[in-house]
């Protein structure tokens, strides 16, 4: 991405009047390159949206559809899970605090834990299948079934993208890399992450409610 | 002009792989995929010849069929099996790879970040592995033909149970199938890395000036497209899990109980096929958009160029643009009224398609309104630009028919459909194409393509798709099914066969004709005629560089945007056009 993150820009000529919507203005700067990147991921969990918002519709037309619906159990592990998820999430905004205040270490600390909690939930999950294969639900059982494994793991692999990010990000910690460029990259694997968290407390409202 | 404020200008790679291959400039990209869907363009033309060919005679053994496809034609002579298989490959990599991929990401990659004044995409990685990720879709499609069964049967839409229950159904179902799928996925995952470029790139490295009522008509169509590509590929790929599902791991989202294929019942149980049609067909219509929406900024931007007029009703054209955008997702159950459907909802499906005609006549009668009282340059490029147009009329007008259920009901599955679809959303989006190769190729070569060649070749394509598509309309009213790989069985059909003798010749003949189109490409880039920076007195922004532009586009100097984009003709200005970077 090396061509847009450029020396600093001098502004030309001010703006035209009556020009309310601005162009840009800063096309080779940083700061475009920073609002290219939250603009590109908030496209990207517009597509994740559609994406989930489709199996969606169509675990409620298959559900009403006819009458091989036997509702899946919820793993009690998911509640373990859906709490380490959520914990993950809390030390990523506390490490980013710790940044803003210039405390690399607790930084590292705090980051490094949510990095920990983020695969130990995948191995939760993990886990989660594990019992209910054990009770007799495979992913051909029936279409709750069908949906709860597809779901999960849909979700699961979107949790291994953004362990993926953490796990950059952290590397670069380690190395001490984090120069403001870096700051960008921190926003969006949590911006992203905080999003994996929401998608996954609203699989669990589908699973519990309508099984 | 562009800014003095300069810093360094960037210097291109040197190493052949970076530079040509795994480039991340933004234009070369755009030739990437540009000479990938010609690739595209001509295999599925070759497929489609075939078809035609094999309806016509179907008993003629050709013996390069038995050596293509030694199960598929024994003794020469095509299955109907085989024609069903070269159908769905011609529909499959006409709308994948051909009008999903030159309009948007060809054009658009090379276009979009010069036309808004940006040194690249606002992501060059991603979108070389966009463009890699799409050239493996092709590998693995293509790879349909080579496997045991050969390509799929179940056509561009893939229709379950046909295209769910596996080899039983027919010898593409096996593994052809399955790659037919994997192919639109890691396409869907191409798609979806290109639309965030587009959509990033436009929203947030636009110069200096360039607010969003100056972009040229050509990005917002990039940039509504983009955002279709993104909604509809992500429905699309969550329909191809599905699929992949049903046939793999036994699942049943698509297949119902009670299923029997070839005398054997199959285990599956409370799917529903109609539940793909409309996952499907929620991707499918947004997609005629992705193929006809680059058409149209391009046609907008010519037939203001050339008529030295600027656009009739720029906001309106923009208004249009979103409109249709918008409509688009609201539309994907006029494709399911054969299906079954509460009437209903095939009532309100239908008023909503009909609504589609309303930012359609706009973009029409200003395009006309556009060409009223100027001063028309007939180039090559124009002349495109007016067929695409003609062709967008032609076609849309017949959707005008098919939207209404009860005409619809008639007219579905026959040949008045294909007649339809192929004027609005194959050639009138090709001819988008043509055009926009004619305007653009000396900026990205330095030179002009042959416009003798270049004219020859329009007429002659011109005369050749109406001779081909029109008649199918004519055949659709008389009952003329379609997918039928053979008519000659069928009394109620024999006299329609002559009409159908017609339109293989015309369309042997537009095949023909495309190779003085091939030609006078690869000919022009060695030695076409040396074309200045702005040889059509244009105004956008990729006018203001030179020819080939620079790697970093504006040589490390940032334009900024005074103008709009089509301020052709002004009154007391020394020249007819003024450039977005003349000074205000």
């Amino acid at each position: 991405m090396g061509s847009s993150i450029t020396t600093d820009f001098i502004h030309g000529a001010p703006p035209p009047p009556g020009d309310t919507f601005g162009g840009g203005g800063e096309p080779g700067g940083r700061g475009a390159h920073r609002r290219a990147s939250i603009t590109g991921l908030m496209v990207l969990l517009a597509a994740s949206v559609m994406f989930f918002a489709a199996f969606t519709s169509a675990f409620f037309v298959r559900r009403g559809m006819s009458n091989d619906w036997v509702d899946t159990p919820v793993p009690g592990i998911l509640w373990i899970n859906t709490a380490v998820l959520l914990g993950s999430s809390l030390l990523i905004e506390l490490a980013r605090r710790a940044l803003r205040s210039g405390e690399r270490a607790r930084f590292n600390r705090y980051w490094t834990g949510a990095t920990i909690l983020g695969a130990a939930f995948l191995a939760g999950q993990y886990a989660a299948w594990q019992q209910l294969h054990a009770a007799g639900f495979y992913l051909a059982t029936n279409p709750s079934s069908s949906f709860f494994f597809l779901l999960t793991c849909v979700h699961a692999v979107h949790l291994a993208g953004g362990i993926s990010a953490l796990g950059y990000i952290e590397v670069q910690a380690l190395l001490l890399r984090l120069g403001p460029g870096k700051r960008t990259a921190i926003d969006v694997s949590a911006y992203f992450w905080h999003f994996l968290d929401a998608v996954w407390i609203y699989l669990m409202a589908l699973f519990i409610f309508w099984g | 002009m562009a800014s003095p404020v300069a810093h360094a200008a960037h210097h291109a790679p040197t190493s052949f792989i970076r530079r040509y291959i795994f480039s991340l400039d933004h234009k070369v990209i755009g030739i990437q995929y540009y000479f990938l869907a010609v690739f595209s363009v001509f295999l599925g033309m070759v497929l489609s010849v075939l078809m035609r060919f094999h309806m016509v005679y179907p008993d003629a053994k050709v013996s390069l069929f038995e050596k293509l496809w030694p199960t598929g034609a024994p003794g020469g002579i095509m299955t109907p099996e085989l024609y069903l298989s070269l159908m769905t490959m011609h529909g499959t990599i006409m709308v994948f790879f051909v009008l999903t991929t030159a309009p948007q990401s060809g054009f658009g990659n090379y276009f979009l970040p010069i036309q808004i004044g940006a040194e690249d995409m606002a992501f060059p990685v991603l979108n070389m592995m966009s463009f890699w990720t799409t050239f493996l879709a092709l590998l693995v499609m293509v790879a349909a033909f080579f496997v045991s069964g050969g390509a799929p049967l179940a056509g561009w839409t893939a229709y379950p149970p046909l295209s769910a229950v596996g080899p039983l159904s027919g010898p593409g179902e096996g593994m052809g199938q399955t790659l037919w799928i994997i192919s639109i996925a890691i396409f869907c995952g191409a798609s979806l890395m290109g639309a965030i470029n587009f959509i990033a790139t436009l929203i947030d490295l636009r110069a200096q000036g360039m607010s969003l009522m100056r972009l040229p008509l050509t990005c917002w169509t990039w940039f509504v497209t983009a955002i279709l590509g993104l909604l509809g590929f992500a429905v699309l790929l969550a329909a191809g899990v599905l699929l992949l599902l049903d046939r793999m791991a036994g699942t049943s989202f698509f297949l119902p109980a009670g299923l029997v294929v070839n005398d054997q019942i199959l285990n599956h149980k409370g799917g529903s096929p109609l539940l793909w049609q409309h996952l499907f067909w929620f991707f499918g219509h947004p997609e005629v958009y992705i193929a006809i929406l680059p058409g149209m900024g391009v046609a907008s931007q010519l037939l203001s160029t050339f008529s030295r007029k600027p656009i009739f009703g720029y906001r309106a054209m923009v208004y249009a643009i979103l409109g249709i955008g918008f409509l688009g997702f609201f539309v994907w159950g006029h494709h399911m009224f054969m299906s079954g459907m509460n009437p209903y909802s095939a009532f309100a499906f239908s008023v909503l398609t009909m609504s589609i005609g309303v930012p359609s006549a706009i973009k029409t009668f200003n395009w006309i309104g556009t060409l009223w009282g100027g001063r028309i340059q007939f180039t090559t490029a124009m002349l495109f630009a007016l067929g695409f147009v003609s062709l967008f009329v032609t076609g849309g007008i017949s959707g005008i028919f098919l939207g209404q259920p009860a005409l619809d009901l008639y007219f579905h599955d026959t040949y008045f459909v294909v007649g339809h679809f192929h004027m609005i959303m194959g050639v009138a989006a090709i001819f988008g194409m043509f055009a926009g190769t004619f305007y653009w190729f000396p900026k990205a070569t330095g030179k002009f393509m042959n416009e003798t060649l270049g004219k020859i070749h329009f007429y002659l394509t011109f005369i050749g798709v109406y001779a081909i598509f029109t008649p199918m309309h004519f055949l659709g009213i008389n009952g003329n099914p379609r997918r039928y790989a053979d008519f000659t069985n069928f009394d109620f059909l024999g006299k329609l066969l002559p009409v159908h003798t017609f339109m293989t010749h015309a369309a042997i003949f537009t095949m023909v004709v495309q190779f003085i189109f091939l030609f006078n490409l690869f000919w022009s880039i060695k030695k076409g005629k040396p074309a200045p920076a702005n040889p059509w007195n244009s105004t956008t922004l990729e006018w203001s560089i030179p020819s080939p532009p620079p790697f970093d586009n504006f040589a490390g100097k940032h334009p900024v945007v005074n103008h709009g984009p089509y301020e052709y003709s002004v009154p007391g200005a020394a020249k007819d056009y003024i450039m977005q970077t003349d000074p205000a």
